[in-house]
């Protein structure tokens, strides 16, 4: 029996590989993802722009603006003049933040007595603006503890573990394994086989010796491979273009891929199995599909969702694969590590692959 | 022929037509009147699709002239839409649409609006009978009905002439009926009809026939005509003692015999020339044995025009060795249903069936749409559960053992189930593979249906692109390609399966002749 199972994969991957336009299909949008993913999928507030309102004029207010100047995050600075310059760059979205500086702000200072600024935040921009709220209050903080005579009550030192700088690409670039694989496993899967019921193959396959089991663990093992090949080579660019740093081992990272493949291909026959042509199955793989971003923590994270949707992103393998990636990425995950996110993967691939089997055996008659 | 030049709808002129070099269509003259059916009628691959296509400005010719209603089908395309329904083989009828909807859809593209169109509906609906079955899913309707409808939606805006290709395939006799009356009372108020077919009987009904073959038009004219020179030279042998398929296979290979077949318990015989019979000893047909004149067939004088049917051995059956049956299997009872019954809820879809199927027979399942035979087919493949009752294949339980008796079953479906985006090599060796075939073996089984079935020519070309006569013959080869003891074919399209020229006629041949070891 092996060899009608390795007959059925040898048909797989020719269908999948046989014309340039279907070679190009698993690769393209794969080499277009990485090329558009870590450049346009980022929430590092950079290049914004600062609009600064000084009424004052003084040696302390100029020496804290170009100090709000020199970081990264704001390398334009508006210059505003009145009350309503202030009010017009936010409206119209010029500036992402903007601060006003008293008259009498480098006098107060002078005489070491308290003096407040105003910042004023975009809210409709709420994640960029409180960021970049974060950097100016970081500046201003600075500032404040150089002037003052006392050393602070209390401080705060910060170290970022794992990904020192915060590279927001060293997180992208994980995650991103994750994502582009489960497109791929999934139209493998659950796709080719609602064009085997479209085209009628698929009766012919049912009349031949093969049993269920062995059709769908054909479809299975093709499904697997395109995920490990799109896998790894998002891995390759990830440590070789984009020099994100792999601590943990290649051999783990395989193995967890086709754990995580195994399981999208659990997902991918359910809903081959609910579907009866080709477009169900597109759209059922569109509606597995976004969830699954959404909830596995890769937007958002986990704890802050509801517990019904936390209970889902249980189930949800993206959640568990994503972690056990950047954990071999960053964290140096050994087998250990890994093994609490692993055999939710396989729980999850048992469950789903027992599901679509019983479905299947249902819908072949 | 003397007929008026406003009696003729369409005029052919030398008209060639070319695909890729290859050529499809050749040096065509014919003209085609108004008020009679003109049947179209060739097997598959004859170019029928080619002529009507060009007729309905869908291609362009690549030589000589073709006037629909004195204008150029291609140039004068906007003037001739109004004039011209063409009905293509898969009317492009939308199945999640209502039958109302669909006709709404098309009177819309015809620019059929207002009074007119509520005129129209009626007078189709009431036409074609779908009157009470306005408010179904066209997706839900049987073949016949399908084809109705489509018929109904290609006369809105009343052409003149009506372009119909192969519009009873897939169709049961009695709705067969129904369409040809309906499409000859049109022709009887005037209209140019051509009809497509590659069933023989069905042209034999028609006016005028244009016989094609490889894209050559064979014979034009009356079928009666040709039917009549015939006389004397179609035979029926009766009384046969002893296997009709050896006796027919003897009786092909005399010289006198240019085309037989088995026709119920007795064996028909179309001769060379009139009044040479062959030796009757020599056939071997047992003493009660006669020869009888018959009225003549269309399809004696069709392949009398191409030289003679296919000889009575055929590469096929020379490569598949006997079906032999393992011991303990009885010979008489290959394939059993015992009190074999299938419900859906508390619809009964086969209600105790009982047959015993002989070893070399050829056990057909008739009956139109609905009748069960799908039902009975799925439980005797294992592919539908059987409610109560058995299904049994040499021996074998299908409840019990589905994977070993499937093993024994080539399965032949009404679709063509081949892996269209697949070679017609890896097509093989798929097939082959999942039957169990490997190494040597499987190379030596693939090369024997290439060299067979001829598919040489096509190994590296995508199953999907391949004509339809070599896709019939690669489903055929997968099918066949394990040796299996029993062969199952679902709604097996009646027609030119004995065509002299075309290969695919000598391979059922063959294969009625492998069964009857």
């Amino acid at each position: 029996m092996w060899q009608r199972l390795l007959t059925l994969i040898r048909k797989e991957m020719q269908a999948l590989l046989r014309t340039p336009q279907s070679r190009r299909l698993l690769i393209a949008p794969v080499l277009l993802q990485l090329l558009l993913f870590p450049f346009a999928a980022t929430l590092e507030v950079k290049n914004s722009t600062l609009a600064v309102f000084n009424q004052d004029g003084g040696a302390a207010s100029i020496e804290l603006v170009q100090r709000l100047a020199a970081t990264q995050a704001f390398p334009h600075v508006l210059m505003l003049h009145s009350q309503q310059d202030m009010q017009q760059v936010i409206d119209r979205q010029q500036a992402l933040l903007a601060i006003s500086l008293p008259q009498d702000f480098s006098r107060r200072l002078a005489s070491g007595q308290g003096v407040t600024a105003q910042a004023i935040i975009d809210g409709r921009r709420s994640n960029s603006a409180q960021i970049a709220y974060g950097y100016a209050l970081q500046v201003v903080q600075q500032f404040a503890a150089e002037r003052s005579r006392q050393a602070a009550p209390a401080r705060l030192l910060v170290q970022n573990l794992y990904n020192p700088n915060l590279e927001y690409r060293w997180f992208v670039l994980p995650s991103l394994v994750a994502i582009i694989t489960t497109i791929g496993c999934l139209m493998v899967t659950a796709l080719s086989l609602a064009r085997e019921r479209e085209e009628g193959t698929f009766e012919q396959l049912l009349v031949s010796p093969l049993t269920p089991a062995y059709i769908m663990a054909g479809k299975a093992l093709p499904g697997m491979l395109v995920a490990l090949v799109q896998g790894c080579i998002i891995a390759a660019a990830a440590v070789w273009v984009y020099q994100v740093p792999f601590s943990g081992t290649v051999g783990l990272l395989i193995v967890s891929m086709l754990c995580y493949g195994l399981s999208l291909v659990g997902f991918g026959l359910l809903i081959s199995a609910l579907s009866s042509n080709q477009q169900q199955a597109f759209l059922g793989s569109f509606a597995f599909m976004s969830p699954a971003v959404i909830l596995s923590g890769y937007m958002a994270p986990v704890e802050n969702m509801p517990l019904p949707l936390r209970m889902v992103s249980a189930v949800d393998p993206l959640t568990h694969f994503i972690v056990i990636v950047k954990g071999i990425f960053l964290k140096g995950y050994g087998l250990a590590e890994a093994w609490p996110h692993l055999w939710p993967l396989l729980a999850i691939a048992a469950g789903t692959l027992l599901l679509a089997y019983r479905m299947f055996l249902q819908r072949s008659h | 022929m003397s007929t008026a030049d406003s009696d003729i709808a369409i005029r052919l002129r030398a008209l060639g037509h070319a695909f890729a070099g290859r050529p499809a269509l050749h040096a065509l003259d014919a003209d085609i009147r108004r008020g009679i059916i003109t049947g179209l009628v060739g097997p598959d691959g004859a170019g029928k699709t080619t002529l009507l296509r060009l007729m309905a400005g869908l291609l362009k010719p690549d030589s000589g002239s073709l006037q629909v209603e004195g204008l150029d089908p291609v140039t004068a395309g906007d003037a001739l839409r109004t004039q011209l329904g063409y009905m293509p083989q898969k009317f492009g009828l939308y199945e999640d649409l209502t039958v109302l909807e669909n006709l709404t859809l098309y009177a819309d593209l015809r620019g059929v609006t207002g009074a007119v169109r509520e005129e129209s509906f009626q007078r189709l609906l009431a036409f074609t009978d779908l009157a009470r079955f306005t408010e179904r899913l066209a997706g839900k309707l049987s073949g016949g009905m399908k084809q109705k409808l489509g018929l109904a939606c290609t006369l809105l805006g009343s052409p003149r002439i009506l372009l119909l290709d192969e519009p009873c395939v897939g169709v049961d006799p009695i709705s067969r009926r129904e369409l040809w009356r309906m499409v000859s009372s049109l022709a009887d108020g005037g209209m140019a009809v051509l009809w497509s077919t590659s069933y023989l009987d069905e042209a034999e009904l028609c006016g005028e026939v244009l016989l094609m073959h490889e894209g050559r038009l064979q014979y034009s004219g009356s079928p009666q005509a040709l039917m009549d020179s015939m006389q004397g030279r179609s035979l029926l042998l009766q009384g046969i003692a002893g296997n009709r398929r050896q006796v027919l296979r003897r009786a092909l290979r005399c010289p006198q015999v240019i085309d037989g077949a088995l026709q119920g318990h007795a064996v028909r015989l179309v001769l060379r020339t009139a009044g040479e019979l062959p030796d009757l000893a020599s056939l071997d047909a047992g003493p009660d044995a006669s020869l009888q004149a018959v009225k003549p067939r269309l399809e004696d004088a069709f392949i009398d025009l191409l030289g003679g049917g296919p000889g009575g051995d055929s590469p096929l059956a020379e490569h598949m060795p006997p079906a032999r049956l393992p011991g303990g299997v009885d010979a008489d009872a290959v394939i059993v249903a015992e009190q074999l019954t299938r419900r859906f809820g508390d619809f009964v879809a086969t209600d105790h069936v009982n047959f015993r199927i002989r070893r070399g027979e050829i056990f057909g399942l008739l009956g139109p749409n609905g009748a069960g035979k799908s039902t009975t087919f799925k439980m005797m493949c294992g592919l539908l559960p059987v409610s109560s009752g058995a299904a049994r294949v040499m021996g074998l339980d299908l409840k019990k053992s589905a994977s070993q008796a499937r093993q024994q079953i080539g399965y032949m479906a009404q679709k063509f189930a081949l892996y269209s985006n697949l070679s017609v090599a890896q097509n093989l060796e798929f097939f082959s593979g999942i039957y169990g075939l490997s190494g040597v073996r499987q190379r030596e089984a693939v090369a024997d249906m290439v060299r067979v079935f001829a598919l040489q020519p096509f190994l590296a070309m995508n199953a999907g692109e391949l004509p339809l006569g070599f896709k019939q013959r690669l489903a055929l080869a997968c099918a066949l390609m394990h040796q299996h003891r029993c062969c199952f074919w679902t709604n097996r399209r009646r027609g030119w399966t004995r065509s002299a020229a075309a290969n695919s006629g000598a391979i059922s041949t063959a294969w009625w002749t492998r069964a009857s070891r």
